[in-house]
């Protein structure tokens, strides 16, 4: 039992580090919480699933799926984010809202309002290891979160690229003097995000299946696990999704099944009432 | 931050909200807009009294549905289930979340920006969860209904809502014009300068956010009195981020760029519901666009355009 629960709770962990991861990159480039992030996971696997229903293969549904979060999350980035620059944080923060609002809508309309499931990557039949049964489909959550932020640590310390987005969220005035275009790291960060949420969505989706709305909980799961992580850490990110999602089975597990998210977010009160900055979060001063 | 408004402007402001509040009757043909238009006064209050948080404190709160909330529960709760006058539940609802507000606020007030903004989210989702959870209690996901205040009807309903905008708007502009309203645009300005000049930063962010809470329990109590149902989607975090647009919508800072907000916001979806499945994408396309080309809202945008039209003859 013990085995089991927290097995789910790695799995769900390792969606919100990803959707987490996703927050703090956008955050780190640009300041902007999105939160519009969630749909990003909605597109995901909702686009998948269409795909799939017509038809095709499910290795191209998901790239095509991965493919359009992309194209929108670089469509937010040039159409909304840009044109607003220089507005107040919290006026950024209702721009990214009429986004998830607007996103949300257009699903609705291309799409349909009902429930769809996405086939397993491996089919259903369960493994059995020691007393716990796990679905092949848990493996692939966990494997491809693993591959992933070995990609993104690579990515962030190997290339130029990856070291232009951070250069930019040390001091984007220096990083520009440096010949760095920020914009282009604005872009680059949305598109970065919007696969990250888009992956997390399809990985999700053949366990919880997926609606149009589904990006709300999981976008606002995601924030709590930047947040508790420390808002701009990856590390933090990546500890912050797995235990909220460790909080979540086990006070499901054992307690409540109803007041699971009461759990997980009086947890991350009571932490962020110890710990303001979050897990991994320096303390920083304020220039006067 | 937002500029101190004279004192004869906040009041020129106050009197034509008043003439509105008096004259839009005329203009009501019908239950059904009367219903709106006391929808629109219950959002303004509550945005009255959170722009108070966000607009001129500086603070985020992304929950406040939940204290709307518990507040309409309460009053229902103990009018309802326990038989309690309603005349008597009100008053005690209002007090019973501005005391929840103050001990919760204590602690997670110390957090700022987005840390502030997770708290407080936090806090509604508790709220609504636990609404939802304990049936026996609150009726569950289904709601309860709750005994009228004295009155019914849309007519006695509509100058009940008018008069306590008014009074709240009134409220509003003199904490505002008072020194508390200086310290606080102070905080919002700096928190750090504030606190170094002899502003007790903690005492007034408290007080701004116990007093928003109580405004938006008083209007969530009268909610349930009035609509006579309530369920737990009015403790919703959508709830709380429809409250929070109307204020930045409206425009920050402003008294009455908060009920200019919350009434196009509350109107808009009506109007929408003519276009159907694309009520959705036209109210999210029409608030990022209002976002990105008015940043700092509509009545002060406005207010811009007005002065330099005025500044250039003929």
């Amino acid at each position: 039992m013990i085995a089991q629960t927290l097995l789910s709770g790695l799995t769900t962990g390792a969606i919100y580090a990803l959707v987490a991861l996703g927050f703090a990159i956008i955050y780190n480039a640009s300041h902007v919480i999105n939160f519009a992030q969630g749909e990003f996971v909605m597109i995901g696997g909702m686009a998948a699933a269409v795909f799939v229903e017509t038809g095709l293969p499910l290795p191209l549904s998901i790239v095509l799926a991965i493919g359009i979060a992309v194209l929108v999350g670089f469509l937010l980035e040039k159409l909304a984010i840009e044109p607003a620059r220089g507005a107040s944080v919290v006026t950024l923060i209702i721009i990214t809202i009429g986004a998830s609002i607007l996103l949300r809508g257009l699903a609705a309309l291309v799409w349909d309002k009902k429930i769809h499931p996405l086939p397993a990557f491996s089919g259903e039949a369960p493994i059995a290891i020691g007393g716990a049964t796990l679905l092949p489909q848990t493996l692939w959550v966990l494997g491809v979160t693993v591959v992933t932020v070995a990609a993104l640590w690579w990515f962030f310390n190997r290339t130029l690229a990856g070291k232009a987005i951070l250069a930019v969220s040390h001091n984007r005035l220096a990083a520009q003097l440096m010949g760095i275009s920020v914009r282009r790291v604005l872009l680059v960060s949305f598109g970065l995000s919007a696969a990250l949420g888009a992956l997390a969505g399809v990985l999700i989706a053949p366990i919880s299946f997926t609606s149009w709305d589904v990006g709300v909980m999981l976008g606002l799961k995601g924030f709590a696990a930047a947040i508790l992580g420390g808002l701009g850490s990856g590390p933090g990110a990546i500890a912050g999704g797995l235990a909220l999602g460790l909080i979540e089975a086990l006070g499901a597990g054992y307690l409540s099944s109803a007041y699971k998210d009461v759990f997980a977010f009086v947890l991350l009160l009571a932490a962020l009432v110890l710990l303001p900055n979050g897990l991994a979060g320096r303390r920083t001063a304020e220039r006067v | 931050m937002p500029a101190a408004a004279p004192q004869s402007a906040s009041r020129k402001g106050l009197l034509a909200l008043a003439a509105v509040v008096a004259l839009l009757p005329f203009a009501l043909a019908n239950n059904y807009t009367y219903e709106i238009a006391i929808l629109v006064g219950l959002n303004a209050i509550v945005c009255v009294g959170l722009n108070l948080l966000v607009g001129y404190a500086g603070q985020i709160s992304l929950g406040h549905a939940g204290f709307y909330a518990l507040g309409a529960y309460t009053s229902a709760i103990l009018a309802a289930r326990y038989g309690w006058p309603a005349l008597v539940s009100f008053p005690t609802s209002i007090i019973g979340v501005a005391i929840l507000a103050w001990i919760v606020g204590k602690p997670v007030l110390r957090l700022r920006g987005h840390y502030l903004a997770m708290a407080t989210l936090g806090l509604g989702i508790i709220v609504s969860v636990v609404l939802a959870t304990e049936d026996w209690l609150t009726g569950g996901p289904d709601g309860m209904s709750v005994p009228p205040l004295l009155i019914t009807g849309e007519k006695p309903w509509y100058w009940i809502v008018g008069g306590v905008l008014l009074f709240t708007v009134w409220l509003a502009q003199n904490l505002i014009d008072s020194p508390r309203g200086r310290a606080w645009r102070a905080l919002h300005g700096s928190e750090v300068a504030a606190a170094a000049i002899g502003i007790d930063a903690a005492r007034h962010k408290l007080a701004a956010f116990v007093l928003s809470a109580a405004i938006a329990a008083a209007a969530g109590a009268l909610t349930a009195h009035y609509s006579g149902f309530i369920t737990p989607a009015k403790a919703s975090f959508l709830h709380s981020v429809e409250l929070v647009t109307m204020v930045v919508f409206g425009g920050m800072g402003s008294t009455l760029g908060a009920v200019v907000g919350a009434a196009v916001l509350t109107t808009l979806p009506q109007l929408l519901t003519v276009f159907k499945e694309y009520e959705m994408v036209l109210f999210g396309a029409l608030l990022m666009l209002t976002m990105i080309f008015m940043p700092q809202g509509l009545v002060p945008t406005l207010e811009k355009l007005l002065a330099a039209a005025r500044r250039k003859p003929g």
